[in-house]
C-alpha cells in the first residue's frame, strides 16, 4: 500500500530514497527536530528527550529516596534513639517506599522503554507521543508534589501501602492520606499512558520483517510489563479513589461500622501490589537477556522459553496477591491456593536463570561492567528469589510476614533483581543515550562496592526478622538484643551509599568527559545500535528491515533498510501485528505545547481536590479546553494521514 | 533459654539475644516447633540451591574454553541439543522442589492448626498502644480483664479471639505462634500451646501508628497451680488502701480524670477507654512494655505520659507533688 500511495504520490511529496545521504538527513533532522531552547524543551514529544527527561527524574528520586533510607538507618543504628521521632519516622519509612516504588522503580523501567522500544524495533518514535510528553509532565507533578508535602511536615505517614483504617477519616489526620493518594493517581496516569504508548508501538510500529519471534527480549520484557500496568494499575486507582472519597465526601468503601470493609482494602492495594512487583522486575529482566546475549558474545539460549516464562510470570502474577495477607485469617482453602500460586512463580523464574546459565556457557563471556552487574544480580536475586519461596508458605509467612525478614526478602529481589539490572543496562546504554562510555574503572568499583554494601546491609535483616523485630517501628528497647545487628547493618548502608555514588559520579563525569562511543561500541546484535550515538531526532534515515533475531550480527556488513518514506512531514511506517509486514505510512504528531497544557489543568484539579469535592467541578472546565486545545484539527501535514 | 547453634551463627553480628524471649528461632510450644522445623527445611533446601546455582554460573563463565577470534560464538545443533536436556532437567527439578516444599507447607498448615477440644480461652482486643486481655470464664464473676499480660497454664492449649478497636493491629509471639491480624469488623482466632514456663515477648506486627513500636505484650507461662494463684488474685476487687498517703491516691485516682478511662474494680472509677488498673502493679511492665512496673516509673507515667510514649490516648493530668506521690504510692499498691 505504501509502495502504491508512492508511486502515485503527488508533487509535493519528497521521498527518502531521491535525496542524497546528506541532504536527506539534514531534511529529516529538520522535519523531526526539536526547537532550541526554552520552548523546544517544553513542546518537544521526541521520545528519547522524554525518555531522557524521565530517567534523570527516576535517578533524583532514587537519590532522595536514598537519603531516606541513610536517615532510617541513622535513627535505628542504636536502641531507643531518639534522633528522629515517631512521627517524623513515620513520614520517612512512607516517603521512602512511596517514593522508590512510585517515583523511582516504576518509571525507570518505563524510561528506559520510552527511550530504547522505538530504536529496538526500528522506529522514529513512540506511538502517542504527546501522550508521552503529557505522563510525563504528570509525573513530574506528582513527584513534586509528593515531596513539597514532606517539605512542609505534610508527608504521608502511614506506610507506601495505606492500610485502612489507619489512613482513613477517623485515624488519618489532615491531608497527609490524600496526599498520598492523589500521588497515586498522578504516578498511575503517567504509567498507564506509557504503558498503552508501548503496548500500540510494539504492535504496530516494528521494523518490516521483525516478526513476534525476532522481537528483542528487552522489548518483549516492556511489552508484557505494559499489559501488566493496565491490568494491574486500575485496581489502585478504585482503591485510591474510594479512599479520598471516603475521606472527602463520607463514603463508607472502607468503614466496618457502616457495611464497609477493611480487608477490602488490602485486597484492591495487593491485587495492584504483587504484580507492582513484577511490573518493576520484568523489565530488568529484559536487561539482563540483553547484556547477557551482548557479553556471552552469542545468541541467547531458549529465545521461546523464555518470552513464554515472560508471559507466564506476567499472568501468574495476578494469582498471588493474597500472600501479603497470610495474616489476616483467610479460609485455609484459599491460603493452600495462593502458597501453590505464589511458589509456582519459582519455575518461570527458574527458566530465566538456567538460560541464562546456559548462554553464558555456551558463549563465550566478556566480563565488562554491565555483565558484572548481571552476576551480582544473579546472586542476589537468586537468594531473594529463594526467600520469596519461604514467604509464599502460610506458616512460614506468619513467622516473618511485616518482620525485617521481609524487608531483607524484598530489597534482595528489589535491588538484586532489579536495580543491579538497572545499573548495568545503564552502563551498557549510556553510549547510546550520550554518545560516551562510562569508566570501566569506576563501574567496577561501583559494582563491587554496591554487592558487598548491599549484602552486608541486608543479609543481617533476615537473622533480625527471625530473632523478633518487627518492621514499621522507629525504635526497640535495648534489652531486645537488635542493636548490634543493627549498627552492622547501618554501618554496611554506608558501603552501598558509597556504591551508589561511586556510579552517579561516574555517569556524571562520563556525560561529559567520556570516551566518543562510535554507533555500536559493544557490537551487539539489536537495532538500537544500527545508529549514530546519540540518535539523530529521527532514529534512522532510512527504516531498518529485519530478517532475523540478531540483526547487527547476522547482517553484519549491510543492514537491509526499506525506503519510500516522505521526509516533510513525520513518516513512519504501520506493520502487522504479528510478522511485521507493512501497513501503511503513518504520520507522527508534531511537538505541542498542549500535553502541557493538559497536564498543568490536570494537575490543578487533581491538587485542588485533595482539599474540595468542586475542585471536580470546576477543575474539569480547564481540562476540557486544554484537551479541546490538543485535538482540534489544525490543518497540519500529520492531520491529512 | 536454651542455647543453639543459631546463637552461635547470630552472636558475631552482636545480636546473641536474640535467641530469646522474642525469636522465631527459640520455639517454646508445639506450634512454634513446628513453624521452626519449617524454616529449617526452607532455608536448608534453598542454600542447597542457592550454592548449585552459583556454582554452575560459576563454572559458566570460568570454564575452559577454545580461542576463538569471531566476534560471535557460532551455535553448534548438538551442543544446543544437550543444553537444552540439562536446562529441561534443572527446570523439572524445580517443579519437583517446589511441590515438594508447597506439600510440606501445607502438612504444617494442619499440624499448627489442629483445634483442641477444651482450650483456654481469651479474647484480646488491640487499642492504639496496647492490648486488652479478657478470660472468657463461662460463669460471668470469672472473667478477667486486664492489660498487656496473658498469664496461661503451661500445656493447656489457649484459644484467643482477636479484635481490634481501632485500627489494624497484629498478635506475634513468636516463640509461641506464628501472627494473627487484628482487624476492625472481624474476630480471628490463634491457639497454640506452651510447653515450658517462662516469659514471652511479643508485639504488635502490623503498623497502627505513631506508637507502633510500643506495643508490646507479655506472654507468662507458669504451672497449672500458679496460674490457679493467679487468677484468683486478680479476681478479687482492687486491694484496699493501707496508709494516709494511698487512701488520698485513691482519692485522686477516683476524683480527678483518670476514672473517665480507667477502671479499678472496688472503687468509682470505672472507665473503659484505657486499660484495667485494678491489679495493675501485679503486671510486670506499664504502657504495652514501654517501663517496667515500679513506684518510679508510675509516677514518671502519671506526670508527663506524652514525653515517654509521645501521641498515646493518655492526657497528662495536672497534678501537685505531693499528689504524684499519692497517686503512685496508690498505683504502686494494686497488687
Amino acid at each position: 500500500m505504501s509502495e502504491a500511495r508512492a508511486e502515485a504520490g503527488d508533487r509535493t511529496e519528497t521521498l527518502d530514497r531521491d535525496l542524497p545521504p546528506a541532504l536527506l538527513e539534514q531534511r529529516l533532522a529538520v522535519t523531526w527536530g526539536t526547537l532550541a531552547g526554552f520552548w523546544g524543551w517544553l513542546t518537544t514529544v521526541d521520545h528519547k528527550l522524554i525518555g531522557r527527561r524521565y530517567l534523570v527524574t527516576a535517578f533524583v528520586f532514587l537519590l532522595l529516596g536514598g537519603v531516606l533510607a541513610m536517615m532510617m538507618r541513622l535513627q535505628l543504628a542504636r536502641p531507643e534513639n531518639r534522633l528522629l521521632g515517631a512521627d517524623f519516622y513515620d513520614q520517612v519509612f512512607t516517603m521512602h517506599g512511596a517514593n522508590m516504588m512510585f517515583l523511582f522503580a516504576v518509571p525507570v523501567m518505563e524510561a528506559v522503554g520510552v527511550y530504547l522500544v522505538p530504536l529496538m524495533i526500528g522506529t522514529r518514535n513512540i506511538a502517542f507521543p504527546r501522550l508521552n510528553a503529557f505522563s510525563y509532565w504528570m509525573y513530574l507533578v506528582g513527584g513534586l508534589m509528593l515531596w513539597t508535602a514532606f517539605a512542609l511536615d505534610m508527608g504521608p505517614d502511614i506506610g507506601w501501602f495505606a492500610y485502612v483504617p489507619l489512613s482513613g477519616p477517623q485515624f488519618g489526620y489532615g491531608k497527609r492520606s490524600d496526599i498520598w493518594a492523589q500521588m497515586i493517581t498522578f504516578t498511575e496516569v503517567a504509567a498507564l499512558a506509557v504503558a498503552v504508548e508501548i503496548v500500540v508501538t510494539v504492535f504496530k510500529q516494528r521494523a518490516p520483517g521483525m516478526s513476534l519471534d525476532r522481537i528483542p527480549l528487552f522489548v518483549w520484557a516492556m511489552l508484557v510489563t505494559s499489559f501488566l500496568v493496565i491490568m494491574a494499575m486500575p485496581a489502585i486507582m478504585v482503591a485510591s479513589t474510594s479512599l479520598i472519597l471516603d475521606r472527602l465526601v463520607g463514603t463508607h468503601f472502607f468503614n466496618p461500622a457502616e457495611g464497609g470493609d477493611v480487608l477490602l482494602w488490602q485486597h484492591l492495594f495487593w491485587f495492584f501490589g504483587h504484580p507492582e512487583v513484577y511490573i518493576i522486575f520484568l523489565p530488568a529482566v529484559g536487561m539482563t537477556s540483553t547484556i547477557v546475549t551482548t557479553f556471552a558474545r552469542r545468541a541467547i539460549f531458549g529465545y521461546v522459553p523464555l518470552v513464554l516464562a515472560l508471559i507466564a510470570t506476567g499472568i501468574l502474577a495476578f494469582g498471588l496477591w493474597v500472600h501479603h495477607m497470610f495474616a489476616t485469617g483467610l479460609p485455609r482453602l484459599g491460603e493452600s491456593f495462593f502458597t501453590a500460586s505464589s511458589m509456582a512463580i519459582a519455575v518461570p523464574s527458574g527458566i530465566q536463570i538456567f538460560c541464562w546459565i546456559a548462554t553464558l556457557w555456551l558463549g563465550r563471556p566478556v566480563l565488562a561492567v554491565p555483565l558484572l552487574f548481571i552476576l551480582a544480580f544473579f546472586a542476589t536475586f537468586v537468594l531473594g528469589g529463594l526467600t520469596g519461596v519461604m514467604v509464599a508458605s502460610v506458616p512460614l509467612d506468619t513467622q516473618v510476614h511485616d518482620t525485617y525478614f521481609v524487608v531483607a526478602h524484598f530489597h534482595y529481589v528489589l535491588i538484586g533483581g532489579a536495580v543491579f539490572p538497572l545499573l548495568g543496562a545503564i552502563y551498557y546504554w549510556f553510549p547510546k543515550i550520550t554518545g560516551r562510555m562510562m569508566s570501566e574503572r569506576l563501574g567496577r568499583s561501583a559494582v563491587g562496592l554496591l554487592f558487598v554494601g548491599f549484602n552486608l546491609t541486608f543479609f543481617p535483616m533476615h537473622l533480625l526478622g527471625l530473632a523478633g523485630m518487627p518492621r514499621r517501628v522507629y525504635t526497640y528497647p535495648a534489652e531486645m538484643g537488635w542493636g548490634g545487628g543493627n549498627l552492622f547493618v547501618s554501618a554496611s548502608a554506608v558501603i552501598l551509599a558509597a556504591g551508589f555514588l561511586v556510579f552517579f559520579i561516574d555517569a556524571i563525569r562520563s556525560a561529559r568527559h567520556g570516551a566518543p562511543a562510535g554507533d555500536n561500541p559493544w557490537d551487539a546484535a539489536t537495532l538500537e545500535w544500527a545508529t549514530p550515538s546519540p540518535p539523530p531526532s529521527y532514529n534512522f534515515a532510512f527504516l531498518p528491515v529485519v530478517t532475523c533475531a540478531n540483526p547487527l550480527w547476522d547482517e553484519r556488513d549491510a543492514l537491509p533498510v526499506a525506503t519510500g518514506l516522505r521526509v516533510e512531514r513525520r513518516e513512519l511506517l504501520v506493520t502487522s501485528a504479528a510478522e511485521a509486514r507493512p501497513e501503511a505510512r503513518e504520520s507522527s504528531p508534531r511537538n505541542s505545547i498542549w500535553p502541557l497544557l493538559s497536564a498543568i489543568a490536570t494537575s490543578v484539579m487533581l491538587i485542588w481536590s485533595i482539599f474540595s469535592p468542586w475542585a471536580v467541578v470546576w477543575g474539569s472546565i480547564p481540562i476540557g479546553i486544554a484537551l479541546i486545545g490538543w485535538f482540534w484539527p489544525k490543518g497540519t501535514p500529520e492531520d491529512d494521514a | 533459654m536454651r542455647l543453639r547453634w543459631t546463637s552461635a551463627v547470630l552472636s558475631p553480628l552482636g545480636c546473641a539475644g536474640c535467641v530469646g524471649w522474642q525469636s522465631a528461632m527459640d520455639p517454646q510450644g508445639p506450634q512454634a516447633e513446628h513453624l521452626h522445623r519449617l524454616i529449617w527445611l526452607f532455608t536448608g533446601v534453598a542454600a542447597v540451591i542457592w550454592l548449585l546455582v552459583m556454582l554452575s554460573l560459576a563454572l559458566a563463565i570460568w570454564r575452559r574454553r577454545d580461542r576463538s577470534d569471531e566476534p560471535v560464538v557460532p551455535t553448534n545443533a548438538a551442543r544446543e541439543r544437550r543444553s537444552a536436556v540439562v536446562v529441561f532437567m534443572a527446570v523439572g527439578a524445580t517443579v519437583g522442589v517446589i511441590a515438594g516444599l508447597t506439600l510440606a507447607s501445607y502438612l504444617a498448615t494442619r499440624q499448627v492448626s489442629e483445634a483442641s477440644a477444651e482450650p483456654l480461652k481469651i479474647r484480646v482486643q488491640g487499642y492504639q498502644w496496647w492490648w486488652q486481655v479478657s478470660y472468657l470464664d463461662p460463669a460471668a464473676a470469672r472473667q478477667i480483664t486486664t492489660a498487656n499480660e496473658i498469664h496461661i497454664p503451661v500445656g493447656r492449649p489457649v484459644n484467643i479471639e482477636l479484635a481490634a478497636a481501632d485500627v489494624i493491629h497484629s498478635f506475634w509471639v513468636p516463640n509461641l505462634a506464628g501472627k494473627m491480624d487484628l482487624i476492625p469488623g472481624r474476630d480471628n482466632r490463634l491457639e497454640f500451646t506452651v510447653a515450658r514456663p517462662g516469659q514471652y515477648r511479643g508485639q504488635c506486627a502490623e503498623f497502627c501508628g505513631l506508637q507502633h513500636a510500643h506495643m508490646a505484650l507479655l506472654v507468662m507461662a507458669e504451672s497449672e497451680a500458679d496460674f490457679e494463684t493467679w487468677q484468683n488474685a486478680q479476681l478479687a476487687p482492687s486491694a484496699a488502701p493501707d496508709s494516709d498517703e494511698r487512701r488520698s491516691g485513691r482519692q485522686i485516682v477516683t476524683g480527678k480524670a483518670c476514672g473517665a478511662c480507667h477502671t479499678v474494680r472496688g472503687t468509682e472509677a470505672a472507665g473503659t477507654i484505657g486499660p484495667d488498673l485494678t491489679h495493675v502493679a501485679s503486671r510486670a511492665y506499664i504502657a504495652a512494655g514501654v517501663l517496667p512496673t515500679t513506684r518510679g516509673s508510675l509516677a514518671a507515667w502519671v506526670a508527663d505520659p506524652q514525653t515517654i510514649k509521645p501521641g498515646n490516648n493518655m492526657p497528662m493530668v495536672p497534678l501537685t507533688a505531693d499528689e504524684l506521690r499519692a497517686v503512685s504510692a496508690y498505683l504502686s499498691a494494686l497488687k
